[in-house]
C-alpha cells in the first residue's frame, strides 16, 4: 500500500498540457504535406511513381490525397526537387473526403465544427462504439492511448463504450474486410440516431495498404455516411484528438 | 541428423531443384523421424504447381541453428494427416486444406481456419466456396447442466473481431473454440508478382503492433534472393528498432495485465510508459510504430551521434520508471494471487502445440530465434534468453518483465557502440527459382516469411507466419478447467494477434 503511494508520487501528474500547450512532436514526424507545384518540371513523375498507394496526381497540377498518404518518406525523397515535403503539423482531420485533397494554393479546410443542434447532443458528451473491419491493430493502439493518462481523453467527456446501444457514434478502423462487413454494419444499425460515423486511419478511408484487396472493400467510402476523417498509417494520437476536438468545437 | 531435408540457415535462399522431393509416404515418414529426433515445424503450407499442390514442410533444429527443407507434390485429393503423431502440424494442416481443398485424412478436427478463397485447387476437385466467417461446427459438450457461450467478433473495447465459444459447467470451461478469419485482407495474395515499396507497405501492416518483426522478416527475404549484405549500421538500427518494439508492447502488456486484476496504479503507469517507447521508435523514423525504418538492404533513418545521446537518455529514464511500475505487481499479494496458477499451460502441452516465443518460454520452453538461428545483429551479440516454469498468467507476466531488462540493456550497449558507414546497400534482381526464407524473434515470438519465386524473379508464393498461428491453441488449452471470468485475463496474458493471424 505504501509503496503505491510512494510510486505514484515518484511517477507524478502526466497528463498532457494539449490542447492549451502544442505538442512536442518528433523531428522526423511526418504531416502535413506542402507542395510547391512551381518547382514541379514538366512531364515530371517523380514522386507520384514511387508513392506505393497512388496519392499523388500531377494532372493538372500536383495534389496529395491525405486519405490515401501513408504519410511514407518516399515522395519527398524520389523529389529532385523539393517540391513535395511532409511538415510535422499534425492537424489532418475534415470532414469531408474531397477536403482531404491537397493541392497549392487551395485554402486548408480543418475538421468544422459539428452544426448547432448535434453540438448541443453531444458537445459535452460523446460515446463511440468501436468497430475493427480488418484494421492492423497500428490505429487501434494509436486510439486506445488517448484513453491513458498521458492523454486522457475522458477529460473533455469522450469514451470508448462497450456497447452500441450506449453509443453516439461508430468508429471504424480498417479497409472493411468482406467478412466484417456485416458485423459493421448491424453496428451502425444498433447505434440510436442521430449518430456520427468516424473513419479513422488510411484504410477506413481508402483501403490504406490494402487498397484493391480482393477481400476487403477499400474503406467505409459508400457504406456508411462518415462525419470525421482522420488520416495516417496510423493517424498520431493528438492527429485524432484534434479531429475531435474541432468537431465538438472544443478546441481551445 | 536427419537425411532427407536439405539444410540451410535463417536468411538464406537455396535453389528450388535443390529441395528434396519425396514420396508422400517419405514425406511423413521423415517429418515423423525429424520430430521424433528434436527438430521442430517452423512452417508447413502448399505451393500450386501445373496439375498438382506441392507440399513444403520447414523444420528447425536449435542447437545446430539449422534449418530443413524437403517437399512432396500431391496430386489426388487427399493427404495423410500427421496430427496424431505431431499435434504441432494440427494448424498447419486445416491451413493447407482451406488453401487448397485437399483432404488431410484422418484429422481429428477439419475445421475452417480463416474462412478464406482457396488459393488454387488441383484439376480433380472443384474449388468449394468459402463459408461465411464464423459459420463452422463448433465442439459442444452436451448435459442439462452445460451451457455455451458465444463471445465476437465485435468485442467490448477497441480490439480485432474474433469469435469465442465456451463449453461451460457453472463458471469452469470445459472446452474453448476460437474462430477467426474476420481481418482476412488476403495479404498473402496481394504480395505476389514483382515485390515493390507496397509490398513493403503491406508487410508493415500484416500485424501493425510487429512492424519491425514482420518488416524485418520481409526485407530478409528480399536480402537473400538478391544476394544484398545490410551494412553493419543498418543491422543495429533493426536490432535498437525491433527490441523497442518489444519493450513497447510488453510494457502494454504488463499494464493490461494488472489493469485486468483490478490493479490501476500499474495499469496506468504502463499504459503511459509503453508511450515512450513508441515515442522512441518516432524518434528513429517518424513513426511510433516504425512504419518506414526497414527497407529491403537496410533502414531509411540514419542515428546520429546526437539522436543516439538523446534516445539513451530517454532509456534510462523509462528504466527507472518501468522498473518503479512493474515492481508494485510483485509487491502485492492481491496482484499475485490472481497471477499465480491462473491459466496453467503445461510444458508438454506448449511442446506438443509447437508454441513460440514468451509464451512458449513462460511454460519453460528454451526457445528463441535470436539465439537458435540468429540474423543480424544477434550474429554478433547475444541475449540472454529467459523462461520460467509455471506455464501461468504470473510466468507469461514474469519472462515479459525479464525480456524487458534485458532489450534495456541491449538498447543502451548498441547505442553506445554504433558502427559508421552506410545504412542502406542497393538491392538488386531477385534471384530466380529460389527459395528464400526468415525468422524474426518479434516482441510475440517466431515471424516466418518463406517466399517461392518463378523464373522470372518474381514471387510466386509467399507464405506468412505469424507467432499468433502457434499460439492461439495455447490460449484455448490455458482455459481449460478454468473459470470463465478468467478468460481477459489469460487473454491478456497471451495477446495475440487476429490481422497477423488471419493474413
Amino acid at each position: 500500500m505504501f509503496k503505491a503511494i510512494i510510486a505514484r508520487c515518484k511517477q507524478g501528474h502526466r497528463t498532457m498540457a494539449y490542447p492549451r500547450e502544442p505538442l512536442p512532436l518528433p523531428e522526423r514526424f511526418r504531416g502535413y504535406p506542402e507542395i510547391k507545384a512551381d518547382l514541379c518540371p514538366k512531364e515530371c513523375r517523380a514522386c507520384a511513381d514511387a508513392c506505393p498507394v497512388e496519392a499523388l496526381e500531377c494532372q493538372p497540377d500536383l495534389s496529395l490525397d491525405l486519405g490515401k498518404c501513408l504519410f511514407c518518406p518516399e515522395c519527398s525523397r524520389a523529389c529532385p526537387q523539393g517540391a513535395i515535403t511532409h511538415t510535422p503539423d499534425a492537424r489532418l482531420a475534415a470532414n469531408h473526403r474531397e477536403e482531404l485533397v491537397v493541392r497549392p494554393g487551395d485554402e486548408r479546410r480543418l475538421a468544422q465544427a459539428l452544426e448547432k443542434k448535434m453540438l448541443s447532443l453531444f458537445g459535452r458528451s460523446l460515446k463511440f462504439r468501436s468497430v475493427v473491419a480488418g484494421g492492423c491493430n497500428a490505429c487501434e493502439a494509436d486510439t486506445n492511448v488517448l484513453s491513458t493518462i498521458g492523454w486522457d481523453m475522458g477529460r473533455f467527456g469522450i469514451q470508448f463504450v462497450a456497447s452500441p446501444r450506449h453509443a453516439d457514434g461508430l468508429w471504424v478502423t480498417g479497409p472493411v474486410t468482406e467478412h466484417m462487413r456485416e458485423a459493421l454494419l448491424l453496428t451502425y444499425e444498433a447505434i440510436p440516431a442521430p449518430k456520427l460515423v468516424v473513419a479513422c486511419g488510411a484504410c477506413a478511408i481508402s483501403g490504406g495498404p490494402f487498397r484493391g484487396s480482393p477481400e476487403a472493400h477499400d474503406g467505409v467510402e459508400g457504406m456508411l455516411p462518415v462525419d470525421l476523417y482522420i488520416p495516417g498509417c496510423p493517424p498520431h494520437p493528438v492527429t485524432i484528438l484534434d479531429g475531435l476536438l474541432r468537431l465538438l468545437d472544443r478546441m481551445p | 541428423m536427419t537425411p532427407g531435408l536439405l539444410f540451410t540457415q535463417n536468411g538464406s535462399a537455396v535453389s528450388r531443384e535443390e529441395i528434396p522431393e519425396h514420396s508422400g509416404e517419405r514425406f511423413c515418414e521423415t517429418l515423423i523421424s525429424a520430430i521424433d529426433g528434436g527438430w521442430r515445424v517452423v512452417s508447413y503450407f502448399g505451393a500450386a504447381e501445373a496439375d498438382a499442390v506441392r507440399l513444403y514442410c520447414i523444420l528447425s533444429f536449435k542447437t545446430h541453428a539449422a534449418l530443413g527443407i524437403m517437399s512432396t507434390a500431391v496430386t489426388g485429393n487427399s493427404f495423410p494427416s500427421l496430427v496424431e503423431a505431431v499435434p504441432q502440424l494440427h494448424l498447419f494442416e486445416r491451413e493447407i486444406a482451406e488453401q487448397f481443398g485437399i483432404s488431410f485424412e484422418g484429422h481429428p478436427w477439419l475445421k475452417p481456419v480463416r474462412f478464406e478463397t482457396q488459393l488454387a485447387s488441383l484439376p480433380a476437385v472443384p474449388p468449394k466456396a468459402p463459408e461465411k466467417a464464423g459459420i463452422m461446427d463448433f465442439y459442444r459438450v452436451a448435459g442439462d447442466e452445460v451451457h455455451e457461450v458465444a463471445v465476437g467478433p465485435v468485442h467490448a473495447g477497441i480490439i480485432e473481431p474474433g469469435h469465442f465459444r465456451f463449453q461451460c459447467f457453472g463458471e469452469e470451461v470445459m472446452h474453448l473454440e476460437i474462430s477467426l478469419g474476420y481481418q482476412h485482407r488476403a495479404v498473402e495474395r496481394m504480395v505476389l508478382g514483382r515485390p515493390g515499396l507496397r509490398t513493403l507497405k503491406c508487410m508493415e501492416a500484416v500485424a501493425g503492433d510487429t512492424t519491425i518483426g514482420h518488416g524485418t522478416a520481409y526485407a530478409m527475404v528480399v536480402e537473400a534472393l538478391c544476394g544484398a549484405r545490410v551494412p553493419a549500421k543498418a543491422e543495429a538500427i533493426r536490432g535498437i528498432a525491433l527490441e523497442l518494439e518489444r519493450l513497447a508492447n510488453h510494457t502494454g502488456d504488463l499494464g493490461a495485465i494488472a489493469g485486468d486484476v483490478g490493479y490501476l496504479p500499474t495499469a496506468s503507469f504502463c499504459g503511459r510508459i509503453r508511450g515512450d517507447f513508441l515515442n522512441m521508435s518516432a524518434e528513429l523514423c517518424g513513426s511510433r510504430f516504425g512504419r518506414g525504418l526497414v527497407t529491403p538492404g537496410g533502414v531509411q533513418f540514419d542515428v546520429g551521434r546526437e539522436l543516439a545521446d538523446k534516445l539513451r537518455k530517454r532509456i534510462d529514464v523509462a528504466r527507472r520508471e518501468v522498473t518503479n511500475a512493474v515492481e508494485l505487481l510483485w509487491d502485492s499479494p492481491s496482484v499475485m494471487g490472481r497471477l499465480e496458477g491462473t491459466g496453467v499451460v503445461s510444458e508438454k502441452d506448449a511442446l506438443d502445440l509447437g508454441l513460440v516465443g514468451p509464451a512458449a518460454r513462460a511454460s519453460g520452453l528454451n526457445r528463441d530465434i535470436r539465439r537458435d538461428h540468429p540474423f543480424g545483429i544477434y550474429n554478433v551479440t547475444q541475449l540472454p534468453v529467459e523462461t520460467a516454469k509455471g506455464g501461468d498468467v504470473y510466468a507469461r507476466t514474469l519472462v515479459r518483465w525479464l525480456e524487458i531488462e534485458k532489450s534495456l540493456h541491449f538498447i543502451e550497449e548498441q547505442l553506445a557502440q554504433l558502427p559508421g558507414g552506410s545504412i542502406v546497400s542497393p538491392a538488386a534482381q531477385l534471384g530466380e527459382n529460389r527459395m528464400a526464407l526468415a525468422l524474426v524473434e518479434g516482441w510475440r515470438g517466431e515471424v516466418c516469411h518463406v517466399a517461392l519465386t518463378d523464373g522470372s524473379g518474381q514471387f510466386q508464393r509467399y507464405k506468412i507466419t505469424d507467432p499468433s498461428f502457434h499460439n492461439w491453441s495455447g490460449l484455448a488449452m490455458a482455459l481449460r478447467g478454468g473459470q470463465i471470468s478468467d478468460f481477459p485475463l489469460c487473454n491478456k496474458s497471451f495477446n495475440l494477434s487476429y490481422c497477423g493471424f488471419d493474413l
